[in-house]
């Protein structure tokens, strides 16, 4: 029987280069030993786009892309469609648990430095999988045609008219129509089912391909291939991902499951944080809903947005807000790449850092009043310092000494 | 500064009053679970409701499945428009003919008790009271200058609005308007107390078969989900040993 597999794998293998893509990739690619908790998010955030590409495809299969009918179409994937139910909220959980998930990422990145050198192409594809993502997430939540998903997407594309000159005819162009209507809903949900996934895919793959080449960070900061075995050529502190880190992740996906799991068999709505209320109004376009907020994993863009008394300013520096990640590769000038070993003045900004984007992530979910704009105004100051003045504090902070091998 | 903000609380009460009518919704006693309650709810709703309203999302098959009727009760009890088990809970009644008679289309209520929450239905069925100002002489406290008669009022009776002035906890004085029954000096205090909770009762089961409808999966998804969650449990405790004997040679 063995033998017969091994005569298939050699056949194969003079096809195609299977082994060693298994061995580039799992079986000899060696990882740091010292990975932490923060290191499960890479894998459940891939774990996550599968499964939200899988119960796309089946809710794709029974919903409408018709501005009469997507409304029905979802309740009836909810009623009457075999556990339509359950692929539903696994997709619009999933949605959320997604975004949760990919800050989790970015923040360990930013706590270890995985954005320095030699990884600020890997950083800056990632920067790019997050802005798919949000378009993605933003195409997609159109597609049940309630209220919120009707003067969401109005809001959010009426700020291109603010662009000067071209900007109205651009919003109509986005649109397909002067208002929101069939023609939007029939394009968003193409960009949803088949462009977006299929760049997501794309990058996914990239932003692997580049991390594999270039070696995980750990917590340490610690370039672990500075540090070889002159015989083997494999790092001191380095293990094969498999079956080390396969079976290590596998236990990361239970106990995500789990509080998945919980989420969508006991709370898929979420307390409306994950299922909005008045998302279960059909979308009117002649009844405008009281207050209008997008889904909780937009709302620090949006405070920042409202923060700005002129619309076009405010377009302006909400862009700037993700266009400025881009550049942190460059801008932390630090001695050390690892929270562990740098001064105080990082821990204090990053500290204040995470204040402020809870803070605008609250705001954004309020309607505003002149206090709230005023905190708004001073959270989005200080989200913007941390990256712009990073140059600075970073330089000046104390740094402690950098071991020679990961610390366990 | 300070003068600002106690001006601002003691606005409060009546901006809100005058946004969304400020009154605050009393808890449901809901429980999807209590089979007894949704049938009571569903022929209360057949009765009452779907004359004006419809549950197009709804089948009737599926209402009788889940609350336990065999097909010809559900034919007797709930279905007097179509005699097809498999049909919708869709109304006869033309929308541009409602809007005219109504000023609205009533909205269709599969999905009511999700957009609205229950504890706001159980309120605003229980917060109709007399006003000669408005074309059906009733108003509502919860849905101010609401277009929707008391469909109810047979089963409740007529209530008016009283002000009174209460005291809060802070020592301020608020004007708050409460309801009660017309007839209530005609009845005993046992009648009266019978009355008022019959009628919460009825309020009740009919909330309760509108969560129901809003999401039918609700019983099926409970009821699947700890079955998940165990299967994760015990499929954990295996990758969590698995996991300790590959690092075993890591560690040492």
């Amino acid at each position: 029987m063995s033998k017969i597999l091994i005569t298939g794998l050699e056949w194969i293998d003079v096809r195609y280069p299977l082994s060693k893509m298994w061995n580039e990739h799992l079986a000899q690619y060696y990882a740091p030993k010292n990975f932490n908790v923060w290191y499960y998010f890479g894998s459940l955030a891939l774990l996550v786009l599968v499964l939200q590409i899988v119960t796309g495809v089946f809710l794709a299969t029974n919903y409408k892309p018709d501005s009469t009918m997507a409304f029905a179409s979802v309740e009836y994937i909810m009623r009457d469609v075999d556990y339509g139910w359950l692929l539903r909220y696994l997709h619009s959980s999933g949605s959320s648990f997604f975004f949760i998930i990919v800050y989790l990422h970015m923040f360990r990145a930013l706590m270890y430095g995985s954005y320095r050198k030699p990884r600020e192409l890997l950083w800056i594809i990632g920067v790019f999988i997050y802005l798919c993502l949000m378009a993605e997430s933003f195409f997609g939540y159109l597609l049940p045609w309630g209220q919120m998903s009707f003067w969401g997407a109005q809001v959010i594309i009426s700020l291109f008219g603010a662009i000067p000159y071209i900007g109205e005819e651009l919003a109509v162009w986005v649109r397909g129509d002067f208002v929101i209507g069939d023609a939007t809903l029939n394009r968003f949900f193409v960009y949803h089912v088949a462009l977006m996934p299929m760049i997501l895919l794309a990058l996914a793959v990239v932003h692997i391909i580049a991390l594999h080449e270039v070696g995980s960070n750990n917590p340490d900061g610690i370039e672990i291939k500075k540090n070889k075995d002159p015989a083997t050529g494999i790092p001191f502190d380095g293990i094969p991902f498999h079956p080390y880190y396969t079976v290590k992740d596998i236990v990361g996906v239970s106990v995500f499951l789990f509080i998945f799991c919980v989420v969508v068999f006991y709370a898929p709505e979420f307390g409306g944080y994950f299922l909005e209320k008045n998302n279960f109004f059909p979308a009117d376009p002649m009844t405008t809903p009281e207050h209008i907020e997008p889904l909780w994993y937009f709302t620090p863009f949006y405070a920042i947005l409202r923060a700005v008394p002129d619309k076009f300013l405010g377009v302006v520096a909400m862009g700037a807000s993700i266009i400025v990640l881009f550049f942190l590769p460059w801008l932390d000038r630090s001695p050390v790449k690892s929270i562990r070993y740098k001064g105080w003045i990082f821990k204090f900004a990053l500290f204040l850092f995470v204040i402020s984007f809870f803070g605008l992530g609250y705001l954004g979910m309020q309607p505003p009043t002149p206090m709230k704009t005023l905190f708004a105004q001073i959270f989005s100051t200080i989200y913007f310092a941390f990256f712009l003045l990073m140059p600075w504090y970073s330089s000046i902070d104390k740094t402690k000494p950098v071991p020679e091998r990961v610390t366990d | 500064m300070r003068r600002l903000i106690l001006t601002v609380t003691l606005l409060l009460p009546s901006l809100l009053f005058a946004a969304s009518g400020g009154v605050e919704l009393k808890k449901a006693p809901n429980d999807i679970n209590d089979q007894a309650s949704l049938q009571a709810g569903a022929k209360l709703f057949v009765n009452y409701c779907l004359g004006c309203h419809s549950a197009d999302y709804v089948r009737f098959q599926r209402v009788g499945k889940d609350l336990g009727l065999t097909d010809s009760e559900l034919k007797e009890n709930l279905m007097f428009t179509t005699d097809k088990v498999g049909s919708t809970m869709n109304i006869a009644m033309n929308k541009d003919d409602a809007k005219r008679w109504f000023g609205v289309t009533p909205p269709d209520l599969s999905v009511i008790a999700r957009a609205r929450g229950t504890d706001w239905l159980y309120t605003y069925l229980l917060s109709f009271y007399l006003d000669p100002s408005r074309p059906f002489g009733v108003n509502n406290l919860v849905f101010k200058d609401v277009s929707m008669p008391h469909v109810l009022w047979e089963r409740q009776g007529w209530q008016k609005p009283v002000h009174k002035t209460k005291t809060d906890s802070s020592g301020h004085k608020h004007e708050v308007v409460e309801l009660e029954l017309v007839d209530k000096e005609s009845l005993t205090e046992t009648e009266h107390k019978a009355k008022v909770k019959q009628y919460q009762q009825e309020v009740r089961d009919l909330v309760n078969f509108l969560d129901y409808i809003g999401e039918p999966a609700k019983l099926e998804r409970q009821s699947l989900g700890w079955k998940v969650l165990l299967f994760i449990v015990i499929f954990g405790i295996f990758a969590y040993a698995l996991k300790k004997e590959y690092w075993r040679d890591v560690h040492s």
